[in-house]
């Protein structure tokens, strides 16, 4: 099928695009302005809701997003499992539950924004964005996955060499423009949160914090080397 | 033996009177913008009473401070290496605003802008968060005052090792007691915030000890708010940032006295240098409890011992700073006279703030021939005061009661030998007897009536010089190369943007 304009800009500038604002904007948002790195964490002003929305919302999502990782990094192992039906429909109806987790938290969590007050007057319009975009990535997602079998296969056959034909800045239009709708809008949504990634709370991502698995507990800083300060010159 | 110094706390219970002239200080310089309204670095709680935030000893219910487990290890009770991913998304044991309170205001405007109508115009509640008008169920001391009261005072965590019948007691009418407890950030050697961080946010500068949340480097994960067992750690709700007391660090480092500590009414506040020994933490903090406020003790170093001072020295302490070591008088209350106990020594955090335990009235009656002497008994009304030692205890001595006694017997005796000294009805013989037995001599006592009665502003905060000159980029030297351009830019004077 012969490439849309809509196809063109969609595949072929947008993840540019995208990937270009997120790498700029990402790092002159940390240089600029670290303060605004924070999570925005609403637990302390509604505690109750928050474990039943935020909990399942970000373990179904990591689940998912690592297992589109993985498909990213070893597409011929992705098809090898799938080769079994049985391993298939296991990796099938996992990938499904866990998406269905994250769509169950990330309702709950566009609720609970709605309805408690004291969280609604504390956010942000990125926010809403984020939450939008979102809500369009996983129902789309699980749209796929229920109407479209096997998202596994077809992702790592089709759109994760879409994905390395853009590393190499020659992007092949050919294995998308023919995807269903739902497919593209899933792309698209994609590169859309890639893009409004560093203007959002999104950045919490980023600074994850993966040195508390090896960092001392205490820490000390000094203003001066305490060791040498008192040494005469 | 390494040796650091610390910028130390001592607060006297029995001065203190409750009027929280120290919360409205620390209010107004530091807490009072968008997110820290419902903030109190410094709050003064009535004991009995469940405190703020709502029983916050409760560390069966907020798992806040350190244990040491089966294996001898000191482990944080509320997060560890392995909890950390799950904690992170939900923390189960942080506080929210219904365990402190939803910060409110009046709307004012309303007296003048309301539309005519058959009643008088109110300023109505309406809440800082939302902006919308709310019911007040709930303030930072919202049991200040109430000893005695079954839905507050009943409930203080501190009961639970208390007897039925010292319990009942207390809540007698004409036995009725209370104290205050004014708290701040306790400033811990081994702080459960700073080990509880997942990005390392917190941490407690080496010079005096203060511990300070970096607000470029926290990413509000509220692994602080619930590890701090003291919950002196706040989440900035606007901001999405911890927040904490700093021991106004702004104000010692030019040679001030915190606000609150500035402003007490009471002069209960005592600030000093502390050297201790930073290599014993871990050792003293894994002690069993019985053995905590001796061990805690132990590290405080003697900063007139010639080895002491030349490790000081050794370690980069100023030679000021050491002198301000052997003026203090946090070091006379805890190390010399031992009269000041640091506030639950179990959770392990080991706190540099300690309190003088508060007398309180006797329950015996007076006879009316005077005042009753018991041959060999002097300090039968410590054991029969109204507030029980056991409490007492649970407080400040991890639930023993030998510690507190010896403060309160100090302190008693104190009291009798200034009555032989001043008003005479007590003969020195029997006072100087009171003061053996409670392990003091008159020029001990002298010296503790002094700083507990009449000293001056100047002996209160003995506050040692920062020596910021000293700082980082004090060392690199701007006039030292050809094209330097000094120091103080956050961004290089370079051409365009």
């Amino acid at each position: 099928m012969p490439a849309t304009p809509f196809d063109l800009f969609c595949f072929a500038a947008l993840p540019y695009i995208a990937i270009f604002l997120f790498i700029v904007v990402t790092i002159e948002r940390y240089r600029d302005a670290p303060f605004s790195y924070s999570s925005l964490s609403s637990q302390f002003l509604e505690n109750k809701q928050h474990f039943f929305a935020l909990v399942p919302f970000h373990y179904g999502l990591l689940t998912v997003l690592v297992a589109h990782f993985l498909g990213l990094f070893i597409p011929r192992q992705v098809i090898w499992w799938n080769s079994v039906p049985v391993r298939l429909y296991v990796l099938e109806i996992t990938g499904l539950m866990f998406g269905l987790l994250a769509l169950i938290g990330l309702i709950g969590t566009i609720l609970r924004r709605l309805q408690s007050d004291r969280v609604r007057v504390t956010t942000l319009p990125t926010d809403w964005i984020v939450n939008g975009l979102l809500m369009i990535q996983f129902l789309s997602g699980i749209g796929v996955a229920v109407f479209y079998p096997w998202g596994s296969t077809w992702y790592a056959s089709t759109a994760v060499p879409y994905l390395w034909s853009l590393a190499s800045f020659t992007p092949n239009l050919a294995l998308v423009s023919g995807m269903p709708l739902l497919v593209k809008l899933h792309i698209i949504s994609a590169f859309l949160l890639v893009a409004v990634f560093p203007f959002t709370r999104l950045v919490h991502v980023l600074v994850m914090p993966n040195q508390y698995l090896w960092r001392k507990p205490q820490v000390v800083r000094w203003y001066w080397n305490r060791r040498k300060i008192r040494e005469t010159a | 033996m390494d040796v650091r110094a610390q910028t130390s706390m001592v607060f006297h219970l029995d001065k203190c009177i409750g009027c929280h002239t120290c919360s409205i200080a620390c209010k107004n310089v530091w807490t009072d913008r968008k997110g820290t309204e419902y903030m109190w670095w410094n709050n003064v709680e009535t004991k009995p009473g469940t405190g703020y935030p709502t029983q916050w000893e409760n560390q069966d219910k907020y798992q806040g401070g350190w244990e040491v487990t089966e294996g001898k290890q000191l482990k944080l009770k509320s997060t560890s290496r392995g909890k950390v991913v799950a904690n992170i998304f939900h923390h189960p044991h942080m506080p929210s605003m219904d365990d402190y309170y939803e910060p409110w205001t009046y709307d004012y405007q309303n007296l003048f802008n309301a539309p005519e109508g058959s009643d008088q115009p109110t300023a109505r509640p309406i809440s800082m968060v939302t902006g919308e008008p709310i019911n007040i169920e709930a303030g930072p001391n919202w049991d200040d005052d109430l000893g005695g009261s079954p839905i507050y005072a009943e409930n203080d965590v501190n009961f639970e090792e208390v007897t039925e019948e010292q319990k009942a007691q207390m809540f007698a009418i004409e036995r009725l007691v209370f104290f205050y407890f004014p708290r701040i950030c306790n400033h811990c050697l081994n702080p459960a915030c700073v080990a509880a961080c997942p990005s390392g946010a917190l941490y407690k500068r080496g010079e005096d000890g203060i511990v300070l949340v970096d607000q470029k480097i926290c990413r509000a994960w509220r692994s602080c708010v619930a590890a701090c067992p003291y919950k002196k750690t706040f989440f900035n709700w606007s901001t999405g940032k911890a927040e904490k007391c700093i021991l106004c660090y702004p104000r010692l480092e030019t040679g001030q006295a915190p606000a609150c500590f500035h402003s007490c009414v009471g002069r209960i506040r005592y600030l000093g240098v502390l050297l201790y020994d930073a290599s014993r933490l871990e050792e003293v903090a894994k002690l069993p409890d019985e053995e905590l406020v001796e061990g805690h003790r132990s590290l405080i170093l003697d900063p007139f011992d010639p080895e002491v001072i030349a490790a000081a020295r050794a370690n980069g302490i100023h030679d000021s700073v050491i002198d301000a070591a052997q003026d203090s008088p946090v070091y006379k209350f805890v190390k010399v006279w031992k009269i000041a106990l640091p506030p639950h020594i179990e959770y392990r955090t080991l706190p540099m703030l300690f309190y003088v335990p508060p007398m309180s009235p006797v329950m015996a009656q007076q006879t009316d021939t005077g005042i009753a002497h018991t041959d060999g008994d002097f300090f039968h009304d410590i054991e029969n005061s109204r507030v029980p030692m056991k409490f007492l205890a649970e407080l400040f001595g991890a639930g023993h009661e030998g510690k507190v006694r010896y403060a309160l017997k100090k302190q008693k005796a104190v009291r009798w030998y200034r009555r032989a000294v001043t008003v005479g009805d007590v003969t020195m013989e029997y006072a100087e007897a009171m003061l053996r037995a409670a392990d003091c001599t008159p020029e001990e006592a002298e010296k503790i009536y002094h700083l507990t009665a009449i000293c001056s502003f100047e002996e209160r905060f003995v506050i040692p010089p920062s020596h910021r000159e000293e700082a980082i980029q004090m060392m690199e030297d701007p006039l030292e190369f050809k094209q330097g351009v000094g120091f103080g830019f956050n961004q290089g004077p370079h051409r365009g943007p």
